[in-house]
């Protein structure tokens, strides 16, 4: 009985001390010699690995930035002006600043201004109805509300209204990185400066067609029609392809390209209550999570 | 022992309701709506303007490139528009419309029913007759045939042959016209084989057209070097790979055109357009279409002018069949449902079939239970299963790596999966990334 | 206002086989047999059955609603068929709440913990039998004798199955000759008449559903046709090198659950390789692990075993054994 206890304790002591050896010595041979900064930068950048920074995770960005002598272009949108200053801290450099920017959905055709023209039976993907027909609405440009970009975003940030049919972004969730930005077969979707309070106007459409086509199908269309650009003072729209387009850098939020829209198509959202007396707004159809 | 493709395939039912039906020419149209781009390549340039008189077969647009093809005006008349105008996919795409006046031909069309057989052609004049003509590929993939028939050097085309396969359920247009214009077709072969300067043509047609197979066999003595293959009904023979498979046992590697293995297929209504094109001078201003469902009156096959809108052929057809929930342009299988009647019928269009609503809708998608039915469904040898998945979950560089790429898009897995899944629609999304991706590395 | 047409992808028209379809085809399948069992054990076989079943069906709907909270998943017939196959591996003097047990362990553990149809790795009914075999041991292995139909629910006589018997007297030294006169018939074993699990005794009702499901195209002829051939081609060289240490292929075929196992375990769906390759390989694994189990291992029967540990080796035959593709293979990159 004794016996069996010796040899059986020998053995496994020998096991193990032959392992140990063989290990040692792969771990030794076989080091590959690596940046400790790389893991330092890897574990204050977010750990999403959304690829919002272009690379497919973010180890690859943690790499990409201690390789580089400028770090010119590699950005963690994630992580914003915060996360980038404590890398370049950790580095030595100066670190580069970016606003803080979030996605916007630019369309507005839910069923009530965007009659369905056709009912769509199939795999529940904006691409697939992208690449094979114009969608169930008459817009060829227009939101397919299949939630591409609900599933790209790695951070909940967008939901599908369901009497809207149209995406909506959280502001608080939103990191900006880009995912829904990339995975949308139309590029609806913007990433846009932030401004205080959340506030935002924009126009919600990205229809190309001629006013009175775009009229034809959807009620809320931009058709063009240059009235925003006129009454803008800070020459933040411009109108190209019939199509109005508001730069979120030099928007100063005046709000009065928003009352001369005919159609409704430039939103405003989180402002305080207008005043009354002033031009009717059309009701918005978009609602703003609460969060 | 009739022949057939190895790997894979199904049998869905035939439903082949117009088979007995003589294909009929209807009135003509009052009005077509010609789209520039009716095949694969760089759409046609217009070469006439609004308000311009235009007689049948008279070019109104000019093939732009090599691969490309001339188009017709189809009916005489005026240009009325010339504009964007949507089509089977809803989007916008350049076309003309021509309303009509009267029935005026330009000249040296002879568009009688005579048969000629003036085999006495070089192989020159031929193949410029059929560019002229604008013909491309009527079983579907509208690939332009001169482009076909120009051989580039260091290849030589060993065998022509003729898809007479016609696989997809209810669609009989090319079996009437195997039945209808089996010397033209034949006269038509024999033209192409000078064109490819080959000795050999083989026509594969599906076992359940019996009828066509005989009449074939019946009057092939008098044209040395063709000769008829009895195939398998099985879907997808019709498929360009499939039918090679079928006829002649090799097997075109991906990548590889059929030329590469030295044959050239070529579609039965191709065949007839092209004997039409050399030996009357007639360009491709028509084909036969099948309007078809199980609803419909009288299913049927008509020889309709290219660019006749839906709507107004339907009314000679017996009006759109009550509660019909989809219109599919082309066969079940593979063709593409329209979300309008407003359509024009172009020259890829096959045939018309109008489902009733309560067949119109796909059953709910359940959970795959992994029975392999798919896999061994496929006539390429994929994993349609796994295909489908990596590509829901966006895992299109391992999705490429299965070969997803190589799908020809038969839809044999979606047709058989036990749990209704979507398999088809989610490897179009994966091969649509993929060739995608591919395009924009190339750049 | 005007008509919506709907408009899909291609293919627009659908063969119909649906999963119900084909789970009531494998439950048709199974049902000579059911008659068989009924035939020779009494009624205590379809109450055995009724309660494998029901319990079965129980605890699937049960899990679905009211802890994992999907769709029900009732309508598929999974369950039931678990539930049969369950029934048709255990004996049927069996205790009920050790059936019920085994209907949990099944469809609790082997199924829906791994997110419930198609995506468990081992085949459910298998895992409960064999969770019941080596909890329960001596339930497991009282096996009733063959009385007829009117034999009493709870009968007290009890005997072995052939392959045990044949373990059990090579063990004790007896020539197989001696062992071999006092087994059951070639008649027996195939219509029968003889002791074992409940479903796996009539190897001809059970061939006849095998037939059902080619005809029906449910299955395919490789995972059967390579785990019998397999085990028959394993035993028959020992049984020709030896005829008188071991039993010959025919009895190795026929007893036991190797038809069973071949024709409705180890065809599982889900458990089972995707492409005509892997079936192909998958099938001999199971024949020849059976047969090292029967011949060398401790038990007498090894078919549920050998499915399991095929079972695991699945996703990798999956990666390995791929279809063969249409035309040449080309390079990647």
């Amino acid at each position: 009985m004794m016996n069996i206890f010796i040899y059986t304790v020998i053995i496994l002591v020998l096991l193990g001390s032959v392992a140990a050896v063989i290990l040692y010595y792969i771990a030794q041979n076989f080091k590959v010699y690596e940046d400790p900064h790389i893991d330092q930068v890897t574990e204050t950048l977010p750990g999403a690995n959304c690829g919002g920074c272009g690379f497919a995770g973010c180890r690859s960005l943690a790499e990409a930035i201690v390789k580089s002598e400028e770090a010119t272009g590699l950005y963690c949108p994630v992580g914003g002006d915060n996360v980038m200053n404590k890398v370049a801290e950790l580095l030595g450099r100066t670190a580069q600043t970016k606003t803080p920017a979030v996605a916007v959905v630019r369309c507005s055709g839910s069923p009530e201004f965007r009659p369905r023209t056709s009912v769509y039976d199939g795999a529940s993907s904006c691409a697939l109805i992208h690449s094979m027909y114009i969608g169930d609405t008459g817009c060829p440009y227009g939101c397919l509300g299949c939630g591409d970009c609900v599933v790209a975003c790695h951070f909940d940030a967008i939901k599908m209204d369901p009497v809207t049919m149209l995406p909506v972004v959280d502001d608080a969730l939103c990191t900006a990185c880009g995912a829904c930005v990339k995975a949308c077969p139309r590029s609806i979707i913007e990433l846009r400066n932030k401004a205080k309070k959340d506030r935002k106007i924009y126009v919600s459409c990205v229809n190309k067609d001629k006013g009175g086509i775009a009229r034809k199908y959807c009620q809320v269309a931009c058709i063009g029609c240059g009235k925003c650009l006129k009454v803008c003072e800070f020459e933040a729209i411009t109108i190209t392809d019939n199509l109005a387009f508001i730069d979120s850098k030099q928007c100063k939020l005046c709000r009065k390209c928003v009352e001369v829209c005919p159609t409704g198509a430039i939103l405003e959202l989180n402002f305080p209550p207008k005043k009354t007396g002033e031009n009717m707004v059309i009701q918005k159809s978009i609602s703003v999570p609460t969060t | 022992m009739p022949k057939t493709f190895l790997q894979g395939g199904v049998h869905p039912p035939e439903c082949k309701l117009s088979k007995e039906k003589a294909i009929v020419t209807p009135l003509l149209p009052d009005r077509v709506l010609i789209p520039l781009s009716q095949h694969i390549g760089s759409p046609a340039i217009a070469c006439v303007g609004v308000g311009d008189q235009v007689k049948t077969g008279q070019v109104i647009a000019k093939s732009s490139g090599f691969v490309s093809a001339n188009i017709h005006a189809s009916i005489s008349g005026t240009v009325s528009k010339i504009g964007d105008f949507s089509d089977v996919t809803g989007y916008c795409k350049s076309a003309l419309m021509i309303e009509r006046e009267g029935d005026e031909w330009i000249e040296e069309i002879d568009h009688t029913e005579t048969l000629i057989e003036d085999l006495n052609k070089s192989k020159t004049e031929i193949i410029s007759k059929i560019t002229h003509a604008g013909i491309v590929g009527l079983g579907g993939a509208t690939f332009p045939s001169h482009v076909k028939l120009t051989i580039p050097p260091g290849k030589k085309c060993k065998m022509l042959l003729i898809n007479g396969a016609e696989c997809e359920p209810y669609l009989t247009c090319d079996h009437r016209l195997m039945l209808e214009k089996t010397e033209e077709i034949l006269i038509g072969i024999r033209l192409l084989m000078i064109a490819l300067e080959v000795s050999h043509a083989k026509i594969g047609i599906e076992e359940n057209k019996a009828d066509a197979i005989s009449q074939f066999n019946r009057l092939i003595k008098k044209h040395p070097g063709i000769s008829v293959v009895s195939m398998k009904t099985k879907y997808p023979q019709g498929g360009e790979k499939q039918l090679i498979k079928a006829l002649t046992g090799q097997e075109v590697s991906p990548g590889e055109i059929p030329l590469d293995i030295g044959v050239i297929p070529f579609n039965i209504g191709t065949v007839y357009a092209i004997y039409e094109a050399v030996q009357k001078n007639k360009p491709l201003i028509e084909r036969t279409v099948t309007l078809t469902g199980k609803k419909m009156g009288t299913p049927s096959n008509f020889r309709v002018r290219i660019g006749t809108i839906l709507s107004d052929i339907l009314e000679q057809a017996g009006g759109i069949p009550e509660n019909t929930g989809k219109v599919i342009l082309g066969g079940p299988m593979m063709g593409k449902a329209a979300n309008s009647l407003n359509i024009p019928i172009t020259k890829g269009c096959s045939g018309i079939l109008f489902v009733e609503e309560t067949e119109s809708f796909r059953k709910p998608a359940e959970p795959c239970i992994r029975c392999a039915k798919c896999v061994s469904s496929c006539p390429m040898g994929l994993e349609p299963y796994l295909l489908g998945k990596l590509s829901e979950m966006g895992q299109f560089e391992k999705a490429a790596h299965e070969g997803i790429t190589l799908c020809i898009e038969c839809g044999s897995c979606s047709f058989i999966c036990p749990a209704n899944r979507p398999l088809l629609d989610w490897i179009r999304v994966g091969k649509n990334a993929v060739l995608k991706q591919a395009r924009v590395s190339k750049k | 206002m005007e008509k919506l047409y709907t408009v899909s992808a291609s293919p627009h028209i659908h063969s119909g086989i649906s999963t119900p379809q084909i789970m009531r085809d494998v439950l048709l399948a199974l049902l000579p047999a059911l008659c068989i069992s009924v035939w020779f054990f009494g009624f205590g076989a379809l109450y055995v059955t009724a309660i494998s079943v029901a319990s079965c069906m129980f605890f699937e709907y049960f899990i679905t609603r009211y802890i994992l909270h999907k769709p029900l998943s009732l309508r598929d017939g999974s369950a039931a068929v678990t539930g049969l196959l369950l029934a048709f591996n255990v004996p049927t003097n069996l205790p009920e709440w050790i059936i019920i047990t085994g209907a949990l362990v099944s469809i609790g553990i082997a199924k829906m913990s791994f997110g419930g149809l198609g995506n468990n790795p081992f085949n459910p009914a298998l895992v409960g039998r064999v969770f019941l075999l080596i909890s329960f041991p001596v339930q497991m292995t009282t096996w009733p004798i063959p009385k007829g139909i009117f034999t009493p629910l709870i009968d007290a006589a009890t005997g072995p199955t052939p392959l045990a018997l044949v373990k059990e007297n090579i063990k004790n030294g007896l020539p197989i000759q001696d062992i071999m006169a006092n087994l059951p018939s070639l008649s027996d074993l195939l219509l029968g008449n003889r002791g074992g699990s409940m479903g796996e005794i009539a190897a001809l009702a059970l061939l006849a559903g095998f037939a059902y499901l080619l005809i029906r195209k449910v299955i395919t002829w490789h995972i059967p046709v390579c785990i019998l051939g397999t085990l028959g081609v394993f035993t028959g060289i020992l049984w020709m090198s030896h005829p008188d240490l071991y039993p010959d292929p025919i009895f190795h075929l026929l007893s036991g659950g190797a038809i069973l196992g071949a024709v409705f375990m180890a065809t599982d769906y889900t458990t089972s390789p995707m492409s005509l390759k892997g079936k192909v390989a998958y099938g001999i694994g199971i024949g020849l692990i059976t047969g090292l189990i029967r011949v060398y291992g401790a038990y007498p029967e090894g078919m549920s075993f050998a499915i399991l540990i095929m079972n695991a080796f699945v996703p990798l035959i999956n990666v390995y054994m791929k279809p063969a593709r249409f035309g040449k293979e080309v390079k990647h990159g």
